[in-house]
């Protein structure tokens, strides 16, 4: 490993703290910002109560003191305080107890759409101007143009009002089919079009006519020179698949009431559990930024090709 | 000049001094006009089938959703059902496409001519496809603004640090780094859970428009703003190093006249595709607040909003859901279509 390598991989991992940083920052600060406070919504509180509350959670303290307590106790506990409205319990127990389920349909879906959207691109590639191509870029046209709330009520109507195929409920057995397919279209789609343009790159190269013309044989041209190096665009796409992957969850859990940390997220925005709203965007955004780093760290380790600068 | 039997001679041939005949003069003259790189790219553009029909589309669509709430009998957010001074008349709600309500359907008796729901109406008793086309005008409206200010904001920033350099751009990079490694959606939705509360727009010009959507095109504003930026950066650096903005510096011009009269005009195409793509984003976004409830303010509706109350009624109602689906999958489809078929008519480095 090169120095410069070494220096590029220091500054990307400093950069991310940097921004999770920021966003605790910003989340805790807009947060306060809200007039009123957390308990302005229940009404009939008495002065009492709410001097009580209020000193219960920590919010009569100066600001900056919550700010530094706040974040003192993510860093080294890995704790966001008390929910508000569900009484009783952490944020952090939530927000984990909906991972086992999100992270489930989560990288289901990621791994299906990556497997199917990288066959389908080498496809249409490999079958280029043919009926085959023009109707898988048709397609998936079609399901990147489509927001990820309709496509999950169309599936729904379809298949489990309808048909009556699967169950609507996501806690239920089988009923996370429907809630991966909806996730996995739109990133499947996108990997199947960034493959197909990369190979399509790729297959115009010298070395692969070098390949060709020193006996080669075909399938070994296409997996061992094309789609290994038209791969590399698609990594870097894995960072955005998840940051897609947990808003998309959002809308999807909501849909198909899987009892994942989406649906907690939006049921937290509509109720005002601040806590939870702060907790869960700083967990959520602490991941995609990560993924992020991973996948551009990645990328650049497979391509030797690429500067570091 | 030289006659050509005496290809050494040092004697002129006055027959190379005759006037030109009309034959040679038509042979100079220029046989078509000449075109610019703006007509080339329109040219392109309209032979592309797929891009001309998208465009028609996005035209026809933008029209219909400006002049049909204008001719158009009922009124978006008019409850048919509810009268001053009377009951409600609960027979206006949920009504299937074509039906009347009980007063609508005396009044017919009575020999009136009236104007068919053609998508019936709400659970609240509103013609639902003037709902529809009110949505349409929002959706774009939201769209088509947010990348205005993504624009502006992403030209001015992106210019000044592509064309000053060094320190300037350091630091704006550095802000745009950031910036775009946070996670948009989250952030997105987090300013607007707040803003809805904080933003006080009563009494204010802006009051009709909503809080929910100004903090919405605030929040484009602050986040979005970054890859466009980068963008025209990465065009800037390369063209400050032409010789025409030498020429320009030389004889003293600001540093904003070269931004403006030399560099941006030679961006313009990369700037229209990317605003072009920028629009179906923004209505994808927008459709995505308004299903988690932090769009438009009720009763204004949009397609995302329209959509996600149609959810509730799903197995009974679902034209409900599925007539705003596919206006929004229209638009945002032809405008993708119409984007890719701009940057195939546009982008130099593809006509070389």
């Amino acid at each position: 490993m090169s120095s410069k390598m070494l220096f590029y991989i220091v500054k990307r991992i400093l950069l991310a703290i940097l921004t999770i940083w920021i966003v605790i920052t910003v989340t805790f600060f807009v947060m306060h910002a809200v007039p009123g406070g957390p308990f302005m919504s229940e009404k009939a509180i008495s002065k009492e109560a709410q001097a009580a509350l209020e000193a219960k959670y920590g919010l009569d303290k100066p600001l900056m003191e919550q700010y530094v307590t706040y974040l003192r106790d993510i860093v080294t506990k890995f704790d966001f305080g008390p929910s508000l409205k569900q009484r009783g319990r952490m944020v952090i127990d939530i927000i984990m107890d909906g991972m086992k389920t999100s992270a489930k349909l989560g990288v289901i879906a990621a791994c299906s759409a990556a497997v199917l959207g990288i066959v389908l691109g080498a496809v249409a590639a490999i079958r280029r101007n043919t009926v085959l191509d023009k109707t898988i870029m048709v397609i998936t046209t079609a399901f990147v143009s489509m927001p990820s709330f309709i496509m999950g009520s169309f599936l729904l109507i379809i298949f489990s009002v309808r048909l009556g195929w699967v169950p609507a409920n996501g806690a239920s057995q089988g009923g996370l089919i429907l809630p991966v397919i909806t996730l996995a279209l739109y990133p499947m789609s996108y990997i199947t079009r960034l493959t197909r343009s990369s190979m399509l790159d790729v297959l115009g190269q010298d070395y692969i006519r070098t390949a060709r013309a020193k006996g080669v044989s075909y399938w070994r041209i296409i997996f061992g020179h094309a789609l290994k190096n038209s791969l590399i665009p698609v990594i870097t796409y894995f960072g955005p698949m998840l940051a897609f992957i947990v808003t998309g969850s959002m809308v999807v859990e909501q849909i198909f009431a899987v009892p994942g940390i989406g649906r907690q997220f939006v049921s937290s925005i509509t109720n005002r559990d601040y806590t939870m709203i702060m907790g869960t965007t700083i967990f959520l955004a602490s991941l995609i930024v990560i993924m992020n780093l991973v996948s551009d760290l990645l990328y650049k380790v497979v391509d030797p090709r690429i500067e570091f600068d | 000049m030289f006659s050509a039997n005496k290809p050494f001679s040092m004697h002129l041939d006055p027959d190379a001094f005759l006037p030109a005949t009309e034959e040679e003069k038509a042979y100079i003259s220029k046989m078509r006009p000449s075109s610019t790189f703006f007509r080339d790219g329109c040219k392109r553009l309209l032979r592309n089938k797929v891009a001309t029909v998208s465009l028609i589309l996005i035209i026809l669509i933008t029209i219909a959703s400006i002049v049909l709430p204008m001719v158009w009998p009922y009124r978006y957010e008019a409850m048919l059902g509810v009268r001053p001074g009377k009951p409600v008349d609960s027979s206006y709600n949920n009504l299937a496409p074509f039906q009347w309500g009980k007063s609508e359907l005396k009044r017919i008796e009575a020999g009136e001519q009236l104007f068919p729901h053609i998508f019936g109406t709400d659970a609240h008793g509103r013609d639902y496809f003037i709902r529809v086309v009110y949505g349409t005008r929002i959706s774009l409206a939201v769209g088509f603004f947010a990348s205005i200010i993504v624009l502006i904001i992403g030209m001015t920033i992106g210019s000044i640090a592509g064309y000053f350099g060094g320190k300037v751009d350091l630091i704006i990079m550095r802000i745009v780094d950031i910036i775009y490694s946070l996670p948009d959606m989250l952030v997105i939705i987090l300013l607007s859970v707040v803003l809805n509360k904080t933003l006080n727009v009563e009494n204010t010009i802006f009051a009709k428009i909503g809080a929910n959507i100004i903090s919405m095109f605030i929040v484009f504003g602050l986040l979005y703003w970054v890859s466009m930026s980068r963008l025209i950066r990465g065009q800037i650096l390369s063209l400050r190093e032409q010789e025409y903005v030498l020429s320009s510096q030389a004889t003293g011009a600001s540093g904003r006249w070269i931004i403006r009269k030399h560099l941006l005009p030679n961006c313009i195409s990369v700037i229209i595709i990317s605003t072009a793509l920028q629009i179906p984003n923004a209505i994808f976004t927008e459709s995505f607040l308004s299903f988690l409830g932090l769009g438009v303010n009720a009763p204004m509706p949009s397609l995302g909003s329209l959509a996600s109350d149609a959810l509730n009624g799903i197995t009974s109602y679902t034209y409900r859901l599925i007539i705003p689906a596919v206006v929004i999958c229209l638009i945002v489809l032809s405008l993708n279509l119409f984007g890719d078929g701009l940057r195939d008519a546009f982008d130099p480095k593809l006509n070389a």
